[in-house]
């Protein structure tokens, strides 16, 4: 170990300094990709096929958990509830939980992994193989081109995709609760009726899924955007998609949460 | 795939998310419910208005019939003086009825039950119900329990 003490204080100011770098790198880079109009005329078409790959089929993995986590959240309401005999609470619980934090939540973690890593991998391997400086050669801009069309598709699907969460979760809840647990089908829908409030609770649950949707798809273009443009640059920058977007939705959340309710 | 069937699968995708919201902010949130549209304004001082809150709901029956819209302190009667704001359907409410505040369960939240009177005029836009209860405060009642106890314990 031949490093001395002032190599290691510059090393460590290095690597704050990349960091900061990093993140303006990033605001740039998503200014650019979003100000001033596309000059494509075939702007939504490129939209609409992101959508379609960011969104539409995601839609399996979104229901599929969604189901299952208000299943699972009915079962352990009621275990609990049915001890304090108030099991038809159990509507209320399923509700508020899944609009206020699981179903933004889990949305944007699942998104990360399922739409996110896509979306690094795959602008990661396009500048690997130099589609994109081959679409700055030939007078297109990729930011506009290429990532402001996957910007704006996570954008839109996300918030979409997490209301389709709550609606799968509260219904998955009412399936476990009334039909099979038993609760009288009335007070599950009327106590959460009661005690969800639209501008409170779904409307702070949409602009949470808003605020995610926007640092997750942020996160994953922009890694995938910065990335070494090799095989294992490729793969690490995914990783960080994840990571990054998962600890990133997390304590916003909470911040978030602090700020609303 | 071909661009018309991405469209539609796409439109079919974001229809979807589109109704989920139109389902939680209906179906959910009982937005309809709560909706102000055809109400008229009854008035009830209470001693002690203690856990009532706004948007609370007025009850007959057990059924719901209008929402708190506002609790403010009367200080030239130091009571607590609530605003209800009845749907305009029910119209036949005696002027006479009772206000209570109530407990749905033990620890539940308080809410506003009516109780009909005899009275032959009904109650308009503005009145004031003068037959009220105040909320029951479990403290009181513990306390005054305990008093008892001990007071029968000492004979």
């Amino acid at each position: 170990m031949k490093a001395s003490m002032t190599d290691r204080v510059a090393l460590l100011g290095r690597s704050g300094l990349d960091i900061v770098a990093a993140l303006g790198r990033s605001g740039i880079f998503l200014f650019q990709a979003l100000a001033g109009r596309s000059r494509f005329g075939n702007a939504f078409g490129l939209l609409v096929r992101q959508l379609y790959s960011v969104g539409v089929l995601s839609m399996v993995i979104i229901v599929v958990s969604g189901l299952f986590i208000g299943m699972v959240l009915a079962l352990q309401g009621y275990n609990i509830l049915s001890g304090y005999g108030s099991e038809q609470a159990v509507g209320q619980m399923v509700a508020l939980t899944l609009l206020r934090e699981l179903g933004p939540v889990v949305t944007a973690l699942l998104f990360a992994g399922r739409a996110g890593s896509a979306l690094t991998a795959e602008i990661g391997l396009m500048k690997a193989t130099e589609q994109l400086s081959s679409l700055e050669m030939i007078g297109v801009d990729p930011l506009k081109y290429v990532i402001a069309p996957r910007l704006w598709a996570g954008f839109i699907s996300m918030p979409l995709l997490a209301m389709i969460f709550c609606v799968v979760g509260i219904w998955g809840g009412a399936m476990v609760a009334v039909d099979w647990l038993g609760v009288y089908s009335g007070s599950y829908w009327s106590n959460m009726q009661n005690a969800v409030q639209f501008g409170d609770d779904v409307l702070n649950g949409l602009i949470k899924a808003l605020v995610f949707a926007f640092v997750v798809t942020w996160i994953a273009v922009f890694q995938g955007y910065d990335c070494d443009p090799t095989s294992e640059g490729i793969s690490r920058a995914t990783t960080r998609t994840v990571v990054y977007a998962s600890l990133a939705v997390l304590s916003l959340d909470f911040i978030l949460t602090a700020l609303m309710f | 795939m071909r661009m018309r069937t991405l469209e539609l699968t796409v439109g079919v995708f974001i229809l979807a998310g589109l109704l989920a919201l139109a389902v939680l902010a209906v179906r959910v949130s009982g937005l309809s419910t709560n909706a102000t549209g055809d109400v008229y304004k009854v008035y009830a001082h209470f001693d002690n208005v203690s856990g009532l809150t706004t948007r609370a709901r007025v009850t007959m029956a057990g059924v719901t019939i209008g929402q708190v819209t506002d609790i403010q302190f009367d200080k030239n009667r130091y009571t607590g003086r609530v605003e209800m704001a009845i749907f305009d359907d029910v119209d036949t409410l005696p002027s006479d009825s009772a206000a209570s505040i109530v407990t749905a369960g033990l620890l539940g939240e308080k809410y506003i039950g009516i109780s009909v009177g005899g009275d032959d005029m009904m109650l308009a836009d503005g009145d004031e119900i003068y037959d009220t209860q105040s909320a029951l405060v479990l403290e009181e009642l513990i306390g005054r329990f305990l008093l008892n106890t001990v007071s029968s314990s000492d004979e």
